[in-house]
């Protein structure tokens, strides 16, 4: 596999990308708060089970963050389902499990 | 900069955006058969989408100095009755005579059942009668790990030659996997799913830009059929020499259509060097 070779050094990819980062940030935090708000019933969808087991990817000073959520998201079966009952996705494994105890909570 | 969106299906979209994509330089097209955000009720009703790809996108396309090329086949999502897709499979090898077809596609799996898997390994064997090249599309979100892995099982245990093979929709979790077992790879460049323009040129810088091209897949859905020279944008934004997007967008796809006898370089472009 080829070496990194991003052409800009760390203070440009900073000054570049930053604000444009920063409000994703935000809307990450406004998202979770949004939820505290909400009615409550949906607070162990198995979507933001896997939102919180994924956040603590992204500060755990590994790299390749990308490609660890998608596997974290991933269906990781190995053998044809028998009926497909839905054309659609939902962004995670239904069957991750994605244990909530370890992992942060929202409020 | 003239470069092929190597995935777009024009027909969900409007003569205007032909305009546009003419206007930032693109030259060449190719139109996988797809869904169409809504199941057809009947194999006829494919037929004529067959008809609209072989005959009247190549016209719309031609108004621009478009070169406009297609891929056919029935998608996954309208997979699963085997008796239909089999209807509609049998369509296939007379369009396939048209003078725009490059092969089949885009074949592949949506959620990765088991009777989209026959339907796949039976395209994949038409492609083999027919010699024709094949272009894949991978699963949504959670499924894609799994359908790229099944898919391209099913594509060795065929005998097919994966450098004839691009498999589509590729994200940083399948890339690697793709490239190591010799096939080429597309990136779609989604604002919300599949790529961002940042993050193809992420996966550029990681792991090459040999066998691997980007595409708008601009559809019917959230799609920008600009998309793929606003990532030629990134690219240059970051300090990328200008060869690179003509190597991603120009040589690279030149390279792969060249193995189909219906596809013409545009504007002279020649087949390129081994590496750029």
């Amino acid at each position: 596999m080829p070496s990194p070779s991003c052409p800009l050094d760390a203070r440009k990819a900073v000054d570049l990308y930053f604000m444009e980062h920063r409000a994703k940030l935000l809307d990450i935090a406004a998202f979770l708060d949004r939820l505290d708000r909400a009615a409550a019933g949906a607070t162990d969808d198995v979507r933001l089970r896997a939102m919180r087991q994924a956040i603590p990817l992204l500060i755990d000073g590994e790299g390749d963050r990308a490609r660890r959520i998608l596997e974290l998201f991933s269906d990781h079966s190995a053998e044809p389902i028998p009926e497909a009952h839905t054309q659609a996705a939902i962004g995670v494994d239904p069957q991750g499990g994605y244990e909530a105890a370890a992992t942060p909570q929202t409020t | 900069m003239a470069y092929i969106d190597p995935h777009i299906h024009m027909v969900s979209r409007t003569t205007d955006d032909y305009r546009r994509m003419a206007e930032a330089g693109c030259v060449a097209i190719t139109e996988p058969a797809f869904w169409a955000g809504f199941d057809r009720s009947s194999p006829a009703a494919f037929a004529d989408y067959f008809r609209q790809l072989t005959q009247v996108e190549p016209r719309r396309a031609a108004t621009y100095g478009i070169d406009h090329y297609c891929w056919l086949c029935i998608n996954p999502k309208e997979a699963e009755d085997p008796g239909f897709a089999r209807e509609v499979i049998s369509l296939v090898p007379e369009f396939l005579k048209a003078d725009n077809v490059l092969g089949i596609g885009e074949i592949g799996l949506n959620k990765n059942s088991r009777n989209e898997m026959i339907i796949l390994e039976e395209q994949i064997e038409l492609a083999r009668q027919h010699g024709q090249m094949i272009l894949v599309h991978t699963p949504h979100l959670e499924d894609k790990l799994k359908g790229t892995r099944l898919t391209m099982d099913a594509l060795a245990n065929a005998g097919i030659e994966p450098g004839r093979v691009l498999i589509d929709h590729v994200e940083e979790h399948t890339v690697a996997e793709v490239l190591d077992r010799g096939f080429w790879a597309g990136m779609t460049l989604y604002p919300d799913s599949k790529c961002t323009p940042q993050r193809a040129v992420d996966i550029i810088e990681c792991y090459g830009n040999e066998r691997i091209w980007i595409n708008s897949a601009g559809d019917w859905g959230p799609s920008d059929p600009l998309s793929v020279p606003k990532c030629h944008s990134e690219m240059r934004r970051r300090g990328h020499a200008p060869s690179l997007a003509e190597k991603i967008s120009l040589h690279n796809p030149v390279a792969f259509l060249s193995q189909s006898p219906a596809f013409t370089p545009p504007c002279g472009v020649g087949l390129p060097a081994a590496s750029a």
